[in-house]
């Protein structure tokens, strides 16, 4: 079609006579209303409230809230134990994402070099995906026993009594422990993230890396490693993002003990909130969580994205 | 393709075994230790096999309301589900097909939403639950249950109907179709597979679903699966066999129907890894 022609059609159908409602405009509308409705609701007002809380000191039950002002942002910039659950959650951030990618990525070159022989290694490797997070920090909970564990029984059977440890109630190591266990449940997922776009590459650049005299760890590093880009960014960032809203497992496996030595901003959160009862000081401690995910992502997240678009295009 | 036993093909082997035994002791683990009676780990190693494996662990488990939780689980998860589908394809529809100014400044703004921690929004929607008088029912949990499965089901949704062929809405609007009936009639339809994957993706993550249920509910008669795991594990805590009964019991379901569908399953899970 000619541009002139293109015109003509576009000019014809924005000069067909209009009803008197756009019919289009209001079916937009009504299909947006409930998602606006709900996401308001649960969503976007909660923040807002949280943020408002914040200013209050308050039991959750009295029908009076103390106004404070930024008192509890100012104690908030003093609590040891806030800045000690910050710096958790980004110990996990950093471990999540230079352990996990880079095995997840390691076993999906596997099964992908594997080729069928290794279907059903894929069928159990994925099995930790499929139990709760809740299921699984019991698990662990008890596979870390001192006693009745299987990690300190099997060092005992292969002569490592001296390693054996109180793995979640030693505060140094505790942290570690939870680590491994998101590891464990999280590694299968970017392993099937990696698979599908290591699946995806055609075998003809192989083929053609190879008649140009490249070797197979060539091969990986400069074409197969620069094309999984996206898919890296992508788990990275997932990574990233999830960690820092961790709480279900540390919560089941040690409620951010022994002294705070797996404390979250989340599971921080919640004690002051709901077991200590100081819903203003909660409330500044998730609006501070907030903050820390919303800088996170507009520092991190974005620019990357935009440095994508301007690869792809 | 020749099968050549070399070094290499030997490393990867090692390295691929090594994983399995990773992934999967954990859950022999578990599967082991929820046949013995519970004094055997005291008495005999923890690798043993059970002495004379029972299944009462499994009985009192069932015996105890499991299936009260079982079905609270499938109504909450179920309702949620259904409204997610609902409202998520209307949006999606909106956003992927009709053009007007706004289209995307709000749908940017719906995947900002990905990245709301929902421990954010926990006290606000406690105080809301209890105001509302529904704290500690099934209902409390669908409100917030479908606000956050909304954004990623939107976005997958919309990327979906992205690709349908104008031709056929335009065709159908010659004969007199609008936005309404070619949204029922030929959108929704031909966007069957994405619905089944946003789907199974919210229904493996709300069945998992934690911190909502442990702070919109108290009472056991509300009580999930997965809060019913931590009711269980604080009343039997030093019965671990029993404990391992339970895991076994709730992860069943999933378990089963990774082994029914278990392409389709990984592929609504794996919908999550989104470029948001």
């Amino acid at each position: 079609m000619t541009t002139a022609a293109r015109d003509n059609t576009q000019a014809r159908i924005t000069t067909r006579p209009r009803p008197l409602i756009n019919e289009y405009a209001l079916t937009a509308a009504l299909f947006l209303l409930p998602t606006f409705a709900f996401l308001f609701i649960f969503v976007l007002w909660p923040i807002v409230d949280s943020f408002r809380l914040s200013l209050y000191k308050w039991n959750g039950v009295d029908p009076n809230l103390t106004f404070l002002g930024v008192d509890n942002w100012t104690r908030l910039a003093k609590d040891s134990v806030f800045w000690r659950a910050l710096r958790n959650n980004f110990i996990i951030v950093f471990l999540s994402i230079i352990i996990q990618l880079p095995v997840g990525l390691a076993l999906a070159v596997l099964l992908d070099t594997g080729g069928r022989m290794f279907r059903f290694f894929k069928v159990i490797y994925f099995l930790p995906l499929l139990l709760s997070t809740v299921a699984i920090g019991i698990l662990f909970k008890y596979i870390y026993d001192p006693y009745f564990g299987i990690i300190n029984a099997t060092l005992e059977a292969v002569g490592l009594q001296s390693l054996t440890q109180a793995w979640l109630s030693n505060p140094r190591i505790a942290l570690f422990s939870v680590i491994a266990v998101i590891c464990w449940q999280y590694i299968p997922f970017y392993m099937v993230l990696f698979l599908a776009s290591l699946t995806g590459i055609p075998q003809e650049l192989r083929e053609a890396a190879y008649i140009d005299g490249a070797t197979e760890n060539t091969y990986f590093w400069r074409v197969v490693l620069p094309l999984l880009r996206g898919s890296i960014i992508t788990a990275a960032t997932l990574s990233l993002i999830g960690s820092l809203k961790y709480f279900d497992l540390i919560w089941v496996m040690t409620e951010g003990g022994p002294v705070n030595a797996t404390e979250l901003m989340a599971t921080y959160m919640y004690k002051k909130a709901f077991n200590s009862f100081e819903m203003g000081y909660g409330a500044t401690i998730a609006s501070a969580l907030f903050i820390v995910v919303l800088v996170t992502a507009l520092t991190v997240y974005f620019p990357l994205q935009r440095r994508e678009e301007d690869i792809a295009g | 393709m020749k099968t050549k036993i070399t070094a290499k093909s030997v490393v990867i082997f090692v390295l691929a075994v090594l994983w399995l035994l990773i992934a999967f002791v954990p859950f022999w683990f578990m599967l082991l230790t929820g046949f013995k009676q519970s004094l055997e780990l005291m008495t005999r190693p923890v690798w043993a096999l059970p002495e004379n494996p029972i299944i009462t662990n499994f009985s009192n488990v069932l015996a105890n309301r499991f299936f009260r939780f079982l079905t609270n689980s499938t109504i909450v998860v179920s309702v949620s589900i259904f409204l997610v589908v609902l409202i998520s394809s209307m949006a999606a529809y909106v956003f992927a097909r009709i053009r007007f100014r706004l289209n995307q400044p709000l749908f940017a703004l719906i995947i900002a939403g990905l990245i709301v921690p929902i421990h954010v929004t926990l006290i606000p929607i406690y105080l809301l639950t209890t105001r509302a008088g529904i704290y500690d029912t099934l209902s409390a949990l669908i409100g917030p249950y479908v606000a956050f499965s909304l954004p990623i089901s939107i976005f997958i949704l919309t990327q979906f109907m992205r690709q349908i062929p104008y031709e056929l809405e335009d065709a159908a609007r010659i004969d007199g179709c609008g936005p309404m009936g070619s949204f029922f009639r030929i959108i929704l339809p031909l966007s069957r597979s994405g619905l089944v994957t946003i789907a199974i993706f919210n229904a493996v993550s709300l069945w998992n679903e934690f911190v909502f249920a442990f702070v919109l509910t108290s009472s056991p008669s509300t009580r999930t699966l997965p809060l019913a795991i931590w009711d269980f594990q604080g009343q039997y805590s030093a019965d671990i066999p029993q404990i391992m009964a339970v895991l076994i019991l709730s992860a069943l379901p999933l378990i089963i129907a990774y082994v029914i569908f278990q392409e389709q399953l990984v592929k609504g899970i794996m919908a999550g890894a989104i470029k948001g």
